[in-house]
């Protein structure tokens, strides 16, 4: 500890390139926090979902509804404790510029299905008892300034014709990668104001025992392979999952370009802190003479390191931190939850600590096997 | 006068270590602008190729994409009698009344829900000449009424079962591939087709989900427009086909380019930090040259030039590292969904001449601003203290 002081002495001396250096790491790990949240934001979806619901859908394709009798059927299924269905409506508000997901829902049993959803109890019975009503996430109140009573038009694209409903009330979702920006209304007002037939897009059912799932899928799979509408039934966990899949690539190239930042910054950091020890030879000669063991010089010059690699690790994070809370980025419906989770902290930090020991024990290493007599002769 | 530049590839020669971390940092950084830009490209470039300009595309009145929309038998007989539309060799009209659904296929390697959402186009015979892109590079096309099917180029290789000869099962069907087809890098490549009238009934029942045609007069399209709006019977819009696929890119293209303007600027501002650490660097340790070029009678300006130049130099090479690293991705094949559409679109990474050179300008730019300061204050040596 009573080194502290010649270790800041030794930063201080070239002000500007101890600072430069510090930013160069800050923002390499700022981008790597930010790129790396990106995939596991795509991944949260499937590590958040309930063990004890499946859901089931279209085989042939996901847009293709499923018949209104198999609500039924699949209540009758064994280990199925509930049954509910939605539709997915794809409508577009005002111009339309800003997506947002809207579902016709069966109310009670949806909302009983996703506890996940909190929502006032006398806003929710509110929309249990009208038809035309809706409710709304938060994230849509910040984004459009709706308040409970507005009416809202909404065209649909694939139920042409426009479509108004009263909000009766505004959810918040219990994490954040549930999202905050869904748009629920009720599945009978849709059927009843269609005029062609309308039926379930996809079920969702609850099982007693999440141990039983791949037998409740196998059931319900098997009794409708021959009919009309063969069915592909998973667990949300998979369906999830499966989405996070469409992203294709992109999770492999951003990983690859965290990769390439870290890979960059490491090469920069470590030239200037060998170019730094460099011009310090004779320094470290004369060190040595008046006393310092070659451990203690070795150890001098990677806490130097350290403190570079940590200074910029703990900025580059902490605003990664607080980038999508400042700027409200999670917010805008494109990444739902976007927030930098511990494990990505705790990466970056492992980041940080090697590159620490990367560019500090060259130089380090050097030091101490620096032979006094030689370096001593170059000494003004 | 001017300090020759060979005496900075000199002085770049005697640091070679310190000289190639540098250079090699730059590169990095260039390689991912090379590499981002070469995918946004790669994209925008497989939706701006579907479709041409002289086609036309008419979807039902506000449907904003090919899957939400729809169009009754009844009316696809009554746009057929359009006099705007052009007429093959043969007298008939060139129309192709299509389905329009997205099947889910198996990633290889991924369980069952791993899927990929893969267009399933149900066109006329027609589509091949309305679509003049088209080239079947295998087999021969679907026969009307028979379970056949075509498999765009950029499927074979990610999927399973959809090579020429292969049977792929899709809607409680066995469907023979027949034939495989190229349309120009466009995002048909990673489509099926098959024939409407079959696909119409595994599929959604009666009617069509969009109508596309060729323009008598490709200079017509307002009049067309106007013409299917004012006709009370049918609830059609019609779009230009390029501007409407083009359309359907444009928000994820939009994504990819912010993207790689972002990473990159960031990861520039780091590497230009590198480039000053290096050029402060390589200043104090020849502090006493300086002083010596000074003493010679060089111009502290001829100094400034010098040292800008060498970090120019330096970024240069990086700039081409960088290239390099760049260039072996051109041509890669990728994908991901177009969430516009709801349907994954393979494309290819298209690293261009120009994108190459605005990655070595780029590069020479983080070298000069960053080599600057640590050459203006090469430049500003008090001679006597230097030369000491």
């Amino acid at each position: 500890m009573k080194f502290l002081p010649l270790v800041i002495a030794n930063l201080m001396r070239h002000k500007l390139r101890t600072i430069l250096t510090i930013c160069s790491v800050a923002l390499a790990l700022f981008l790597f926090a930010s790129l790396r949240t990106v995939t596991t934001t795509l991944a949260s979806g499937s590590e958040v979902s309930s063990a004890q619901r499946v859901i089931v859908q279209n085989s042939t394709a996901f847009v293709i509804p499923l018949p209104m009798s198999y609500a039924n059927r699949l209540s009758s299924v064994p280990h199925v404790q509930s049954v509910t269905w939605a539709n997915w409506f794809g409508g577009k508000y005002g111009d339309g510029k800003k997506f947002f997901a809207q579902f016709a829902v069966d109310p009670k049993t949806y909302l009983g299905m996703y506890p996940e959803y909190s929502i006032p109890e006398d806003q929710k019975q509110a929309f249990f008892k009208e038809r035309s009503s809706a409710i709304v996430g938060e994230g849509l109140v910040r984004a459009f300034g709706w308040k409970v009573g507005d009416n809202v038009t909404i065209q649909g694209t694939i139920f042409p014709g426009d479509w108004t409903f009263t909000i009766r009330g505004i959810y918040h979702p219990a994490m954040k990668e549930y999202g905050d920006d869904a748009f629920m209304f009720h599945y009978d007002y849709l059927y009843e104001k269609y005029p062609d037939r309308v039926t379930p897009g996809w079920y969702i059912l609850k099982i007693d025992d999440p141990a039983a799932a791949p037998v409740v899928m196998k059931t319900i799979d098997d009794q409708f392979r021959n009919s009309n509408a063969p069915t592909k039934t998973g667990t949300e966990k998979a369906f999830a999952a499966g989405f996070a899949s469409m992203w294709g690539n992109v999770k492999l190239l951003m990983s690859t370009i965290g990769m390439a930042v870290v890979f960059a910054i490491l090469l920069v950091t470590a030239n200037a802190m060998m170019m730094n020890q460099r011009e310090r030879t004779s320094e470290v000669a004369v060190m040595k003479t008046v006393g310092f063991s070659d451990r203690r010089v070795f150890g001098l010059i990677i806490i130097e390191a350290a403190v570079i690699s940590l200074t910029g690790a703990f900025l580059g994070l902490g605003a990664a931190t607080l980038l999508p809370i400042v700027t409200g980025f999670g917010e805008g419906g494109f990444l739902p939850g976007f927030h930098v989770t511990g494990g990505t902290l705790a990466v970056g930090a492992t980041v940080a600590l090697l590159l620490t020991v990367a560019s500090g024990i060259f130089p380090a290493w050097q030091a101490a096997k620096l032979p006094v007599v030689q370096a001593l002769r170059r000494v003004e | 006068m001017k300090i020759p530049l060979i005496y900075n590839l000199r002085s770049v020669r005697q640091r070679p270590v310190s000289t190639a971390l540098t250079a090699l940092g730059i590169g990095l950084v260039v390689a991912v602008f090379v590499a981002m830009l070469a995918l946004a490209n790669g994209f925008v470039a497989a939706l701006v190729q579907t479709g041409s300009s002289d086609n036309v595309l008419l979807l039902r009145r506000g449907a904003d994409s090919e899957m939400s929309s729809g169009i009754p038998r009844e009316a696809v007989s009554i746009i057929s009698a359009s006099p705007h539309i052009a007429v093959g060799a043969d007298g008939k009209p060139m129309i192709s009344p299509e389905t329009y659904i997205v099947i889910n296929l198996q990633r290889p390697g991924g369980d069952v829900y791993s899927v990929a959402n893969v267009v399933a186009r149900g066109v006329s015979e027609r589509a091949f000449d309305v679509r003049r892109n088209i080239k079947v590079i295998e087999g021969r096309r679907f026969a009307s009424g028979q379970s056949e099917i075509c498999v765009g180029s950029k499927l074979s290789g990610r999927f399973a079962n959809v090579e020429v000869g292969n049977v792929l099962r899709f809607a409680n069907r066995d469907w023979n591939v027949v034939c495989r087809f190229t349309a120009n890098g466009s995002s048909f490549e990673s489509e099926i087709w098959g024939e409407n009238e079959q696909f119409q009934n595994v599929f959604r029942g009666q009617g069509f989900q969009d109508v596309a045609f060729r323009l008598k007069d490709p200079a017509s399209f307002d009049e067309v427009k106007r013409t299917f709006l004012a006709d009370q019977r049918i609830q059609v819009d019609a779009h230009r086909e390029s501007e409407f696929y083009a359309s359907q890119s444009e928000l994820l293209g939009n994504i990819l380019r912010v993207l790689a303007i972002m990473i990159t600027s960031i990861m520039a501002v780091g590497a230009v930090f590198g480039a000053v650490n290096t050029m402060y660097a390589a200043v104090s340790s020849r502090t006493p040259e300086i002083a010596v070029l000074l003493t010679l009678g060089f111009h502290p300006r001829s100094v400034l030039a010098s040292f800008l130049a060498e970090s120019a130099v330096i970024a240069f090479i990086g700039g081409l590292i960088g290239c390099l690293l760049a260039l072996p991705i051109n041509g890669v094949v990728t994908s991901t969904t177009n969430w516009a559409s709801f349907s994954e679109i393979a494309f290819a990474f298209r690293v261009t001449p120009t994108l190459l050179l605005s990655g070595i300008v780029f590069a020479v730019v983080m070298g000069v601003v960053g080599g600057f300061f640590p050459a203006r204050r090469a430049s500003k040596l008090p001679v006597i203290q230097a030369l000491r």
